[in-house]
């Protein structure tokens, strides 16, 4: 066994000692702390990317002595080494760009608890794209849920609060029908190792004798993970909590918490039910559907929306929505579409958080519309930062988000059943983003004579400026060089198989 | 049909206790009794993993006498299972608790829905 497959292992409990340790140092200590974990953790899952790909298949790790059917174990292939180190990037980015709001908003002596959560979410977050054993997957899924609930509510006021009720008792809800349904597949099958699952699966469908059953823990299972991760009649959360945390925190858990269980969902249909039973089962029509009233009805929400924070947040709703279309096109390329618009949502997104900050810092703290305009001129490298995302997030070319809506419209092309409705919404969907988005950008780069509001230049915010240079580089690197990431996708999602 | 449901009555009440505490947890506006739904829904599912777990006349899996054979021993797992999702909910039942009575302090209510419509007049 080559030394260099210890590192999931060693990434998942390096984060989470990190954290517990985080609680002990000074604060300026464990910023340190946290930053370089981040940034280690993510050299390491580079590592084992350039590995996987030169090694050309995935392998399975031990944990502990005891071999398949009994221990536990922890599966590593591209896609996973690829999501591990995507998500290190994108957290290491929303931290610094949020590092100085965070001093603001958050009492001091909260900033060690602050710095622990992170590390507690980044550690569940690679466990769950990481193992390879079902109730492993729920107790993680149950620790990002905490982590998360204490990002939202670190910065103390009633709307936090509400949010953090809120979105517990979702999680709450979704990780119930999680649990249950994994009970009832362990019952069925035997078996809490996916791969075990899989083929156990597999004789019960040849068998013919308990199809109902299973057909219920699927249900259970998608419903779950669906409602963790915000699909739309279960977003009423999303808002608040993106909308009034603080923006690390905003950023950190529109582009990876959510992603997080999406992935797992993805993990649950390739590893353990079986890619093409999943395909027969009609839940993949469900979640289409839903897929789709949820890029509708979250970017009307949004034009709506007089609030810049809450109306990334619903552009949120109506991005899951797309990724859960892509899931319930039942084609391997909408499920590279899917894949990929995770990555491209997440840069996205955060980017988007992080620009608003600098807009409404520069506007006398204020999120409404009015109050916005000409704050581009202020601030102007949010105001650059903020177009480029509305950019993406429209789908102009050469940004990441024209290389997702252009995947999804292969996808659809190739189902012919559902090809008509996701073309006609995806265009939908299209034109009101490009409604709520571009009226903002106009809005920030409207002149406004003798602005009450101060200027802020590069030297009062170089960190945050670095930040956002990353993310803009980012963004276009997925949209530029998309060739080879899609083919890592596709050889990722065949190496799950 | 009934009679499997008869036969595994046990499942069959883990079943509807589940549903009563999912209900519970979505609807009620009280925020205790939304926390006692979500016991009653976790308690279900430990309820039904332990039905699973037991099978009549046989023992714990713990070698006795020398008894070796299969067929004498329970199944392990689904214990260990109930004890882990105990130890998960107990944590996450704190994390509610904890976050009801920061609510309570500052709007001196449980009720969920007035509490936001207060927010929404608060303008935060």
């Amino acid at each position: 066994m080559d030394f260099i497959q210890n590192f999931p292992f060693f990434s998942i409990m390096l984060s989470m000692f990190s954290g517990t340790v985080c609680s002990v140092l000074p604060r300026r200590a464990a910023r340190w702390v946290n930053t370089l974990m981040i940034s280690l953790i993510g050299v390491l899952s580079f590592v084992l990317l350039s590995y996987l790909v030169v090694r050309g298949e995935s392998y399975v790790y031990m944990m502990g002595h005891f071999p398949a059917p009994w221990g536990n174990e922890i599966r590593a292939g591209i896609l996973e080494a690829g999501t591990a180190l995507f998500f290190c990037v994108i957290m290491l980015l929303s931290m610094l760009g949020g590092r100085k709001k965070l001093q603001e908003e958050v009492v001091e002596s909260k900033h060690n608890m602050y710095y622990i959560l992170v590390n507690l979410l980044l550690s569940s977050l690679l466990a769950l794209v990481y193992t390879n054993d079902l109730f492993t997957a729920y107790v993680f899924v149950e620790i990002n849920t905490i982590a998360a609930c204490g990002l939202i509510m670190i910065r103390q006021n009633g709307r936090t609060i509400e949010a953090a009720v809120r979105y517990m008792i979702m999680s709450l809800l979704g990780s119930g029908l999680l649990l249950l349904g994994i009970c009832m597949l362990y019952d069925l099958t035997g078996h809490l190792l996916m791969s075990n699952i899989q083929a156990a699966v597999q004789g019960i469908l040849e068998d013919g004798t308990y199809e109902v059953p299973l057909l219920v823990t699927i249900t259970l299972m998608s419903v779950g993970l669906a409602i963790k991760s915000a699909l739309f009649p279960f977003h009423a959360w999303l808002p608040d909590a993106y909308g009034y945390s603080t923006v690390s925190s905003a950023a950190i858990l529109s582009s990876l918490v959510s992603k997080g269980y999406i992935f797992l969902l993805i993990k649950i249909i390739y590893r353990v039910i079986g890619y093409n039973v999943f395909g027969n089962s009609h839940i993949i029509d469900v979640l289409f559907v839903f897929g789709l009233m949820g890029m509708i009805f979250g970017s009307l929400n949004a034009i709506q929306e007089n609030d810049i924070r809450r109306m990334i947040a619903f552009s949120s709703v109506a991005q899951i929505g797309y990724i859960y279309m892509g899931i319930g096109m039942g084609t391997g390329v909408g499920m590279t579409a899917s894949v990929f618009h995770i990555l491209s949502h997440a840069a996205t997104k955060s980017l988007l958080f992080i620009a608003a900050i600098g807009l409404t810092d520069v506007s006398g703290g204020s999120r409404h519309f009015i109050d916005l305009t000409g704050a581009a001129y202020r601030n102007k490298w949010a105001g650059v930062a903020f177009t480029v995302g509305s950019l993406s997030m429209v789908g102009v070319p050469m940004f990441s988000g024209f290389i997702s809506k252009l995947l999804f419209a292969q996808a659809a092309v190739q189902n012919h059943v559902k090809m008509l409705p996701a073309l006609i919404v995806l265009a939908i969907s299209t034109i009101l983003n490009a409604i709520y988005f571009m009226k903002t950008v106009i809005r920030i780069y409207t002149p406004e004579e003798g602005s009450e509001y101060e200027s802020v230049t590069f030297k009062n915010m170089k960190t945050y400026a670095v930040t956002l240079v990353c993310f803009i580089l980012l963004n276009v690197l997925l949209g530029v060089s998309s060739q080879p990431i899609v083919d890592l996708i596709e050889q990722g999602l065949s190496m799950f198989a | 049909m009934g009679s499997n449901l008869l036969i595994n009555y046990g499942e069959a009440v883990a079943m509807l206790l589940f549903v009563i505490g999912f209900t519970n947890l979505l609807l009620q506006k009280n925020l205790i009794k939304k926390i006692i739904g979500l016991n009653i829904m976790d308690s279900a599912v430990y309820l039904f993993l332990a039905e699973k777990g037991y099978i009549e006349g046989r023992t714990v899996p713990i070698v006795v006498n020398g008894v070796q054979d299969v067929e004498a021993y329970i199944n392990p797992i689904p214990s260990g299972l109930v004890l882990t999702g105990i130890v998960v909910s107990v944590s996450v039942t704190a994390l509610m608790l904890s976050l009801t009575i920061r609510l309570y302090r500052r709007y001196n209510t449980l009720d969920l829905d007035e509490i936001s419509t207060r927010l929404k007049k608060e303008g935060l």
